[in-house]
């Protein structure tokens, strides 16, 4: 039987999973804030690209206890970097769920099942708008997690970017380690890091120079409010984004069909295979029943 | 039955582990996987989503909903039609090493005879599901939820084709075997079940799903198909795709023992692509002799 090829990419530009299930050993999980970052070595994964996806679940104990969680969850990978043994890859949690608790609660040596990376990743910036000549990265809550490994990626290419980071509060904010290095500025509602009021403030006071339109591209992920206040300031501004959304999804690779996002103009895309990463200009509002994390 | 090649309804495959009708989409898969799906494809018989006449969108989310040991879903039969599955997704699903099976939907015998007709005209063709679980727009009733009028429908289609029909039975009845020998009594060639058990959640006080209701799956509903396909091979002599929770080999087992001649994988691919590879790797190690000597010390 054969394997699929390391590394190899499909039509536009994403990186192809193995196919099947793998397993893969935690090597680190360690608090930030108020989320986890929790690290496994993949050794027979290939290099993710930013805005791709894992399904996750831990080898032991899911499904057990009340019978939850059953489906595996679909995270963001935050940080990815080939070793001799394998890729290492960060990913963020916050313990909301019975899917999250159980693997915030994964320690060294211990195994995490996982299928990816799926789904479309972002665009290079120059593809998002021809006249870019930055990006701003706009992240809510653990929506920061795709926007790191992007960053990283565009700091690395030499291409300029700066970071805006929204928090709710101190007990739901972490993650920043993510962003060393990085243009970064700060929002929390609660006031204790940074502008008080939301992300999408900074944004807007980015947004205002004349130019925007024609240099700027936004990349965005955070949960359906703070996404859907991103696409209308970037549609009524002219500036070009991509959003990456989330869903609940039982498979990850377009097989139950219950990620439906609705697109503008009628019907639906599936989030896992059509996304996560999405025009701002292909959607009607980021605001979806259902969506974001529970 | 064992778990070397074996004949369906007529169809000849390599093993007797199928998908069930809307559990694994072959064509979105190879775009997340690329080629290897076609290359280890894990199934012995693909088995299309169900296909309408005219494309549908499929419901508003949210769609999922998770339970303990098993979920609900609410899809909606999103598809292109019979005009866009034929023109597009048929000849991509021609590249699967394995035969096709085409599951189709419609609300009344008219439309069905335009589908299973279009449907059989096509060399990649196989062998033809019919998705009863509609209304009859002229009766009102549920077909799958009557034998007669089953048995009403598969007599309007069986002279139509001479590919296998396979009637897939609703689970959300009093009596399957009933429905199931209205099948085979209107000629249908095979049957399959479990569908998924009609299942509302709620939260916050509300029906959590977007149509309202959806179907349960999972192992959950594992017993359920036991007993159901148990009775139905019970009344009638056509073959049975049995369903509903399968995990392991030795789920499949079971319900190879309880009189299924192929077994089919549903949401256990959900959770892994591959894990129809290796419910049938667990099914070969499975080995008769030895599991009925280690019964009788008992």
């Amino acid at each position: 039987m054969a394997a699929s090829a390391q590394g190899e990419t499909g039509a536009d530009g994403r990186v192809l999973a193995p196919l099947g299930r793998r397993r893969s050993a935690v090597v680190a999980n360690s608090p930030s804030g108020g989320y986890t970052l929790l690290t496994a070595l993949d050794p027979d994964g290939p290099l993710p690209k930013a805005g791709q996806f894992y399904m996750l679940a831990a080898e032991h104990g899911w499904g057990g206890g009340g019978g939850r969680p059953f489906l595996p969850r679909a995270f963001s990978v935050a940080d990815a970097t080939a070793g001799e043994t394998g890729v290492r890859l960060t990913f963020v949690l916050e313990d909301v769920g019975p899917g999250t608790h159980e693997l915030a609660g994964l320690a060294e040596g211990d195994g995490l099942l996982l299928t990816g990376p799926l789904g479309r990743p972002f665009s290079p910036p120059r593809d998002v708008n021809p006249g870019a000549a930055g990006a701003i990265l706009v992240g809510g809550g653990i929506g920061l997690a795709p926007l790191a490994l992007l960053r990283r990626d565009l700091a690395a290419r030499g291409f300029p970017e700066r970071s805006l980071l929204g928090f709710r509060d101190e007990a739901h904010s972490g993650g920043l380690e993510l962003f060393r290095c990085s243009e970064l500025r700060l929002a929390s509602e609660d006031g204790h890091a940074g502008h008080r009021g939301y992300v999408t403030d900074l944004l807007a006071v980015m947004l205002e120079g004349d130019d925007a339109a024609a240099t700027a591209v936004v990349y965005a992920c955070g949960p359906p409010a703070m996404l859907e206040a991103v696409r209308a300031l970037c549609e009524e501004c002219g500036v070009a984004a991509e959003l990456a959304l989330e869903s609940p999804m039982a498979c990850g690779y377009g097989a139950c069909f219950g990620c439906a996002m609705p697109l503008r103009g009628g019907g639906y895309m599936r989030l896992c295979v059509d996304g996560p990463v999405v025009d701002a200009g292909a959607i009607e509002t980021a605001l979806v029943e259902g969506a974001g994390h529970r | 039955m064992s778990a070397g090649p074996t004949s369906f309804c007529g169809i000849e495959l390599a093993h007797p582990i199928i998908n069930a009708s809307g559990t694994f989409d072959a064509i979105a898969a190879r775009r997340a996987f690329g080629d290897a799906v076609v290359e280890r494809f894990p199934f012995s018989a693909y088995v299309s989503k169900t296909i309408t006449p005219a494309p549908r969108a499929g419901n508003p989310p949210p769609r999922l909903w998770e339970e303990p040991a098993a979920m609900v879903n609410s899809i909606g039969l999103p598809n292109k039609g019979a005009e866009g599955f034929l023109s597009t997704d048929l000849p991509a699903l021609a590249d699967l090493p394995v035969p096709l099976i085409v599951s189709v939907m419609a609300t009344s015998a008219e439309e069905f005879s335009g589908l299973v007709e279009a449907v059989s005209a096509r060399d990649e063709v196989a062998a033809i599901e019919l998705n009863v679980s509609c209304p009859n727009v002229h009766s009102g009733l549920i077909v799958g939820e009557q034998p007669s009028e089953t048995e009403a429908l598969l007599e309007a289609l069986r002279p139509l084709t001479a590919k296998p029909l396979i009637v897939k039975l609703t689970p959300n009845v009093a009596a399957p075997a009933s429905v199931a020998a209205g099948a085979e009594a209107g000629g249908a060639d095979a049957v399959s079940l479990i569908n998924t058990l009609k299942a509302r959640p709620m939260f916050a006080g509300k029906p959590w799903l977007g149509a309202g209701s959806g179907g349960l799956s999972g192992p959950a509903v594992r017993a359920v198909a036991l007993q159901q396909v148990s009775d139905v091979a019970a009344a009638v002599s056509i073959p049975i795709a049995g369903m509903g929770g399968v995990e392991s080999g030795s789920h499949a087992r079971d319900l190879l023992d309880v009189g299924a001649e192929v077994v089919a994988v549903g949401t256990a691919s959900f959770r892994d692509p591959l894990a129809a590879e290796r419910i049938l790797i667990e099914l070969r190690g499975l080995d008769p002799v030895a599991a009925s000597s280690a019964t009788s010390e008992l």
